[in-house]
């Protein structure tokens, strides 16, 4: 489905994402998870199309989509979440997910019966009627897969889907995200709580400095003497490979 | 119910017993018509011009020019004027939005633009130059132009539901459903498919067809264009004006916004008869507006009704 060879991307003389290679298959979720200023981030906004790569190719779906423009990637249906929710604060929540539902229904109505039935399938029927505005974190989160869920992609790549929420809104999320998998979506995710990455990702890749550092089923990857040191520094990678 | 009335209301200045009360009222109603052509891109898409006069411009001009160098009726006039005001439109939006213009540095491309125009009509030959041009006086419907101010009202009325039925559309439709998402947030836009570069330039443009339209309507009413009247930043300022005391973004915003601005100004103008203190009140209003109600007028009735 998503196939990225050599991506990399300065800015000045930092090397924010350097020859980064991976592929993703149809189906199923994956995971990129990494220490912060890894690069995920960037990762994502030049797969997405918002950041131009300064090397490197990015294929979805059999065509070469590097350094296009982000509606033209989304319409190709890679469609991105914000790790930094973007709510259209001044719409309703039922009008914010109706504008990702326009992607592929030109009809207002029938967008709008999709972006309701996209809502509460997100659990946000009571909101649905309400400013996106007064929504929590909790609900925010909830609008933006909803809003990328109603352009029908194949594939989405969720940005912290799950930061700043307390447990058992993890957990909901959790489910929910799964249920989109189960539905035929692709998911590449960018996470920071392993307990979300081992409980929804079959494999997962480990960014550190802007380089792929380790590739493989989550708990192995937790495990990895690389992993370890990028989060932990050295000396702790070494004390625990001599208690092991 | 509701439409009814805004009709009876609307068609009553025809009743009224002086040509000079028609007049105000018409020009209230072209005021509001170029308050909401500004709305469209300003208020609905957050894309806040300072220079659309400068569609206005050059919306009159064409008019003129093809009815005095050409012989063309009017009435030709009107579509061409449109068109023009469309791709001025088109162009100034791609322009600027390509190179990610927006906010304040938009404001200031527009304000650019429009005092370019008028340094060119000032200097071409074409224009007339400094003298302007002034269009053969001949009343009657196929000149377009009318010595009955209540028809000239009429004409007025014509262009305002015109720009009220490209407002409502906005509100209803896919393209303004976008536009909306643009002016809250570029990024998110695009992440959902949306094209932000080309559904600015097309409100702009659409705008820019409807405002241009004011122009003719201008020029038919006092068969007299110079560059200081067709580009006068004072009309810039009085389209936003209109829109933001109204309430920007709004529907029905303009047509209040105008009805009250013209209340005050032409009250002031009978207590004090010194110029520069309509203007005054203006920046007066603007400011109270501002501080006690920034969604204008239109946003009363949300307030009201949360009391209530």
């Amino acid at each position: 489905m998503l196939e990225v060879s050599g991506l990399g991307r300065s800015f000045g003389g930092l090397r924010a994402v350097a020859d980064v290679s991976l592929s993703v298959a149809q189906g199923g979720i994956t995971a990129l998870i990494g220490p912060n200023g890894a690069g995920k981030t960037t990762f994502f906004a030049m797969l997405a199309g918002f950041v131009r790569p300064d090397g490197g190719t990015v294929r979805f779906a059999g065509a070469d989509i590097t350094g296009r423009r982000p509606h033209l990637i989304a319409a190709a249906g890679l469609v991105r979440t914000f790790q930094i929710t973007q709510p259209f604060a001044g719409l309703t929540v039922a009008e914010n997910i109706r504008v990702g539902a326009f992607l592929r229904e030109p009809d207002p109505r029938a967008a709008m019966t999709l972006a309701r039935e996209t809502g509460t399938r997100l659990g946000l029927a009571a909101q649905l009627d309400r400013p996106a505005a007064t929504l929590t974190i909790a609900g925010r989160k909830r609008l933006e897969l909803a809003r990328a869920l109603a352009t029908r992609p194949l594939m989405l790549l969720l940005d912290e889907v799950m930061a700043g929420l307390n447990p058992s809104e993890v957990g909901e999320i959790i489910a929910l995200v799964r249920g989109i998998a189960e539905a035929g979506v692709t998911i590449l995710l960018i996470e920071h709580l392993m307990q979300a990455v081992t409980a929804l990702a079959s494999e997962a890749h480990v960014l550190a400095e802007g380089r792929l550092i380790a590739s493989g089923p989550p708990r192995e990857v937790a495990r990895d003497r690389h992993v370890v040191e990028a989060y932990l520094g050295r000396g702790a990678a070494e004390r625990m490979a001599s208690h092991a | 119910m509701r439409w009814g009335l805004v009709c009876i209301a609307l068609l009553m200045p025809l009743a009224l017993p002086s040509q000079y009360l028609v007049t105000l009222a018409m020009l209230t109603l072209v005021s509001a018509g170029l308050g909401q052509a500004w709305n469209l891109a300003g208020g609905f898409g957050g894309l806040t011009s300072f220079g659309h006069v400068a569609f206005f411009g050059l919306g009159a001009y064409a008019a003129a020019i093809v009815q005095l160098r050409l012989g063309w009726s009017p009435w030709l006039g009107l579509p061409l004027a449109a068109l023009v005001g469309l791709g001025a439109g088109l162009l100034v939006g791609f322009a600027s939005f390509r190179a990610g213009l927006r906010g304040s540095y938009f404001a200031l491309v527009t304000l650019a633009f429009a005092e370019a125009f008028r340094v060119l009509a000032n200097s071409l030959d074409i224009t007339g130059a400094g003298l302007g041009l002034q269009l053969r006086m001949a009343p009657g419907l196929e000149a377009f132009q009318f010595v009955d101010r209540r028809l000239s009202y009429l004409a007025a009325l014509v262009f305002l539901v015109l720009a009220t039925a490209a407002a409502l559309h906005l509100r209803a439709s896919r393209f303004g459903a976008r536009l909306a998402a643009v002016r809250e947030s570029e990024a998110a836009a695009s992440a959902l498919g949306i094209d932000v570069v080309r559904t600015k330039s097309l409100a702009l443009a659409l705008s820019g067809a409807l405002t241009a339209l004011g122009g003719v309507l201008y020029l038919q009413t006092y068969l007299y264009i110079d560059p200081s009247i067709a580009f006068s930043p004072q009309r810039s300022v009085e389209m936003l004006l209109v829109a933001m005391i109204g309430g920007a973004g709004t529907v029905w915003g303009p047509l209040l916004g105008a009805l009250v601005l013209h209340v005050v100004a032409e009250g002031t103008q009978l207590l004090v008869s010194r110029p520069g203190v309509a203007p005054m009140m203006y920046g007066v209003l603007l400011l109270l507006i501002v501080w006690l109600l920034p969604g204008g007028i239109a946003s009363l009735r949300g307030r009201i009704a949360r009391h209530a």
